[in-house]
């Protein structure tokens, strides 16, 4: 692969590139054998530290009920925050100022509130009005928190998608005598989810990654907390954050390339405009737009 | 503390995340590859998990205390640092990477053609105009860097998230201490995003 920031090397820029690919090449070697060896004089890399993970016990009482946990949490807030944020992403295009303003200073103040905020605030919230129980508190504190904040990033990314629509479209229907209601319904939101998806599921990595946060503030049982309960178990604090890295990892990177995958497919499908949020549009409400600008689409942020 | 931890992170950040650019678009494979595996790395990873990493095990086990190991709340500190500069540097990465995608091919065959190297190009050429063009999106990585950090909180740096904590725990009125906080953030992250877009508006190249 070429690219347009230097010539095709010649034979003094492919000796100074094989050069600098030496030096990079020692320079990162002796810092992952530094790493190493760091472990290795703190004693990380003792087999008995890392043989737990092969055992069948390990991840059955710990790591997959963790995932479970990290999974249901993400999955039930999205599918609440999925519905709200429609509604106020569509709520803030109304042509009502009275609908149109509220709906958008409630979106931009959850979105600019740490979704830890809210999750603590959540959490005391239950505690002090409610009667739910102390088993499910953290769960319902933790999906609270992320439906709030992720109800109004997904409000921008649906309001963007329906934005990104031609126009025509909208001209089209209320030519042929459809109301501003049939026009979202039957026009404007099954062109635009097509157009979101790919966006809706960055979010959702977004998200995941999110639910960790309870797992340390509130006592939330997922895959972090996990973590700490095996590490304290095992005595493998370092072994343990790899391996719960990793998983996460995995998962991210499947969730990211499903993403990118679907937006490969919109993009060539003849079907829809071909236009997919881009992060620009969304006006970025994170960086997960940001990298989408790659047609990756995902990234995820926060 | 949220207000030191931003601005000391965000420069951190910026000049770690700019380098890491600099290797994903360089001549040297090598140094393209360590580029890519680290941002589809870290982006991936939770921050809450690399931030109590640093504290659970850097510290505590290799005994990395940043030169403060006497004092706790320092060390915090300087831990919750590096692990939100590890973190958001791999967005900057990725901002300042779309910010080189979007200057024209001729104003990098120009500058080659008038024979400066790889470095000269993307210093004296590339960057300055990428930069002008990706300040929306650095804003958007800063307003989601002063929300994160919030989660320092997670290894005790007493920060806005575990100040809150405490005070809910102890005071009656959680919703009034919970406006205020809330407040308090949409103050701080507002205008950051008004101000910089009006900014990225003025200052891009307009072609």
């Amino acid at each position: 692969m070429t690219s347009v920031l230097y010539d095709a090397p010649g034979p003094r820029a492919k000796q100074r590139n094989v050069l600098l690919s030496v030096v990079f090449f020692v320079l990162l070697a002796l810092f992952l054998w530094w790493i190493w060896q760091t472990m290795d004089d703190k004693g990380q890399l003792k087999w008995s530290l890392w043989q737990p993970f092969t055992t069948s016990d390990a991840w059955t009482t710990y790591l997959l009920p963790g995932l479970g946990d990290t999974l249901k949490a993400a999955g039930l807030a999205m599918v609440i925050a999925l519905p709200l944020g429609a509604f106020f992403g569509i709520a803030r295009m109304s042509d009502h100022r009275w609908v149109r303003v509220p709906a958008g200073v409630v979106v931009e103040f959850f979105r600019s509130i740490p979704v830890l905020l809210l999750m603590l605030f959540a959490n005391e919230f239950y505690v002090r009005s409610t009667s739910v129980g102390s088993e499910e508190r953290p769960l319902y504190a933790v999906i609270t928190g992320l439906v709030l904040y992720n109800a109004s990033v997904l409000a921008e990314i649906v309001r963007a998608g329906i934005l990104s629509l031609p126009k025509g479209q909208t001209e089209a229907a209320y030519a042929i005598g459809l109301r501003k209601g049939q026009t979202m319904t039957s026009i404007l939101l099954p062109q635009s989810v097509t157009v979101m998806l790919p966006a809706i599921v960055s979010q959702l990595v977004v998200i995941v990654k999110d639910t960790a946060l309870g797992g340390v503030m509130l006592g939330f049982t997922e895959l972090l907390n996990a973590r700490s309960t095996l590490a304290a178990n095992y005595a493998n604090v370092v072994a343990s954050f790899i391996v719960v890295g990793i998983i996460f990892i995995l998962l991210n990177l499947a969730l990211t390339t499903f993403a990118s995958w679907l937006e490969r497919r919109l993009r060539r499908s003849k079907k829809s405009t071909g236009a997919t949020v881009a992060l620009e549009d969304a006006t970025g409400l994170n960086p997960a737009q940001v990298g989408g600008s790659f047609g990756t689409g995902a990234g995820g942020s926060i | 503390m949220t207000v030191k931890l931003t601005a000391l992170s965000a420069l951190g950040s910026l000049v770690w995340g700019t380098l890491l650019a600099a290797m994903r678009v360089s001549p040297v494979p090598l140094m393209r590859g360590f580029g890519t595996f680290y941002v589809n790395t870290v982006r991936n990873i939770p921050l809450t998990v690399i931030i109590v990493f640093t504290s659970l095990g850097l510290a505590d086990i290799f005994g990395v205390t940043m030169g403060a190991s006497d004092d706790f709340k320092v060390q915090g500190f300087r831990l919750a640092l590096l692990g939100l500069v590890a973190y958001h540097a791999a967005f900057v990465c990725e901002a300042v990477r779309s910010g080189i995608n979007t200057v024209p091919v001729g104003q990098a065959e120009a500058a080659r053609a008038i024979g400066l190297s790889f470095s000269q190009v993307l210093r004296i050429v590339i960057l300055p105009q990428a930069f002008r063009a990706v300040i929306a999106p650095l804003a958007n990585v800063l307003i989601a860097l002063t929300k994160n950090t919030t989660v320092a909180a997670a290894i005790g740096v007493a920060e806005a998230a575990a100040l809150m904590k405490t005070m809910i725990e102890n005071e009656a009125q959680t919703v009034a201490i919970g406006a205020v906080f809330a407040l308090g953030f949409v103050v701080l992250t507002l205008p950051t995003g008004l101000l910089l877009g009006w900014l990225g508006k003025r200052l891009a190249v307009k072609r």
